[in-house]
């Protein structure tokens, strides 16, 4: 039979359909294999650079491998430690405010006094030009935080000027300082429920 | 034979241009020229995968029947952009935390299916191949442009972040055209997008016809001689 008119059978279009999905599927796992390793080292060096911005210093342990899940307000947290002589120095974890654009994804690091060490934007959509100025490419507004606690400024200053804080919001942004200020204070009172387990010091666990 | 390639070439790059003729991909491309340098890398990966997409359709031309053609192209297309996907998020991840979003956008950039339905499946693999080159490159020049005067009017720019795409050796194309400018916010949202793909395109079509009128009188004399 010619291949002109073996084409227009119906068992023949079944036939090519579920060979080409068979093709394409085998091409995929194995492009999945090929490239699973690479992609898992690459996202591991993006995550331990972020926390490296947040953590000034050096940690003796590897920070991806001490970890801990911890119940937050919006979910799990996953809680990154640094220890200095065995005992935990700092913490690093993820934080999400609401901006004007969707979710505003922050990593913020605490040391284990509870003052902030660093907070840095991670994922956001924010306004260019605007609301952008929390990344410190655009503005050295997001530095502002460091070395703040729940204590200074006082629990209802932390909050932008314009709502009686003592945070800069951006000239035609406010919403967006406003998310970010309002996850950082979320992610201190987490630490501050939270702090034994977070410091490994709830059971004399070691 | 010379003749046919360079009209493949001249549909590719001007007469036939994917965005400033067929006006196909439109998403994409207002989506990510917001930087000469994203819409260079958005070109790219796509050129890749219209190549590879027009030559393999080709390839196969006489295996596909014309009543399940379309989902075949579209399987092998978005397998094609699949493996461009996870290639660059395993070994290009700068550019993938770029890009990453737009990648798989390329599935949906009709430009693709449309080359695959109305040349790849009616010519020869090298033709494909060299329609597939040329109309990528076409689709990228466009992206670039568009790019390019988007970022010079909104941030001053030009090229910024190219060494992410590119590596180290090619910062040198990143220029600041205007230093300590404010930014032109409008040029870099969404507006700004279709305001630059409206005026190149007016603009190419003033070219395109003063051309015809210039070639006319020349075909006319040629015509009576």
């Amino acid at each position: 039979m010619k291949l002109e008119e073996l084409r227009t059978k119906l068992v023949y279009q079944g036939i090519l359909l579920g060979g080409v999905a068979l093709l394409t599927s085998a091409a995929l796992s194995f492009a999945s294999r090929a490239t699973e390793a690479d992609i898992k080292a690459a996202e591991a060096a993006d995550l331990k650079q972020s926390l490296t911005q947040v953590l000034p210093g050096e940690y003796e342990n590897d920070l991806l491998k001490d970890t801990v899940t911890l119940p937050g307000k919006e979910g799990d947290v996953l809680v990154y430690r640094g220890r200095r002589a065995g005992k935990v120095e700092a913490v690093v974890y993820r934080v999400t405010g609401r901006g004007y654009a969707g979710a505003i994804v922050c990593v913020m690091g605490v040391s284990r006094e509870g003052k902030i060490l660093g907070v840095r934007v991670i994922n956001h959509k924010e306004t260019p030009g605007l609301g952008d100025k929390i990344e410190p490419a655009k503005s050295d507004w997001i530095h502002s935080f460091a070395g703040k606690w729940l204590g200074e400024p006082a629990a209802d200053k932390w909050a932008v000027k314009k709502d009686g804080g003592v945070f800069d919001q951006f000239a035609g942004a406010t919403i967006t300082p406003r998310g970010v200020v309002g996850a950082v204070k979320g992610g201190l009172e987490f630490f501050e429920q939270n702090h034994a387990v977070l410091l490994d010091e709830a059971g004399g666990k070691s | 034979m010379n003749e046919k390639y360079a009209r493949i070439t001249r549909d590719g790059l001007w007469n036939n241009n994917v965005v400033f003729a067929q006006m196909l991909a439109l998403c994409p491309t207002l989506a990510v020229t917001s930087t000469a340098t994203n819409g260079l890398g958005m070109g790219l990966a796509s050129t890749a995968v219209l190549l590879l997409s027009n030559i393999i359709v080709s390839s196969v031309r006489h295996l596909i029947s014309p009543e399940v053609r379309i989902p075949v192209y579209i399987v092998l297309i978005a397998t094609l952009v699949t493996l461009v996907d996870m290639s660059l998020n395993a070994w290009a991840h700068e550019l993938y935390k770029v890009l990453g979003l737009f990648i798989a956008l390329i599935v949906v950039n009709c430009a693709i299916l449309g080359r695959a339905e109305a040349f790849a499946s009616k010519n020869t693999v090298f033709d494909a191949a060299l329609d597939g080159l040329m109309m990528g490159a076409g689709f990228t020049l466009s992206l670039v442009v568009i790019g390019g005067v988007r970022e010079i009017l909104g941030s001053g720019t030009l090229f910024a972040n190219a060494h992410l795409l590119l590596g180290p050796a090619f910062a040198f194309l990143e220029t600041t055209i205007v230093p300590q400018y404010k930014g032109f916010l409008l040029m870099i949202l969404p507006p700004g997008g279709f305001m630059a793909v409206g005026f190149l395109l007016a603009a190419k079509r003033v070219l395109d016809r003063r051309n015809a009128a210039r070639a006319e009188p020349v075909a006319a004399e040629a015509a009576t001689s």
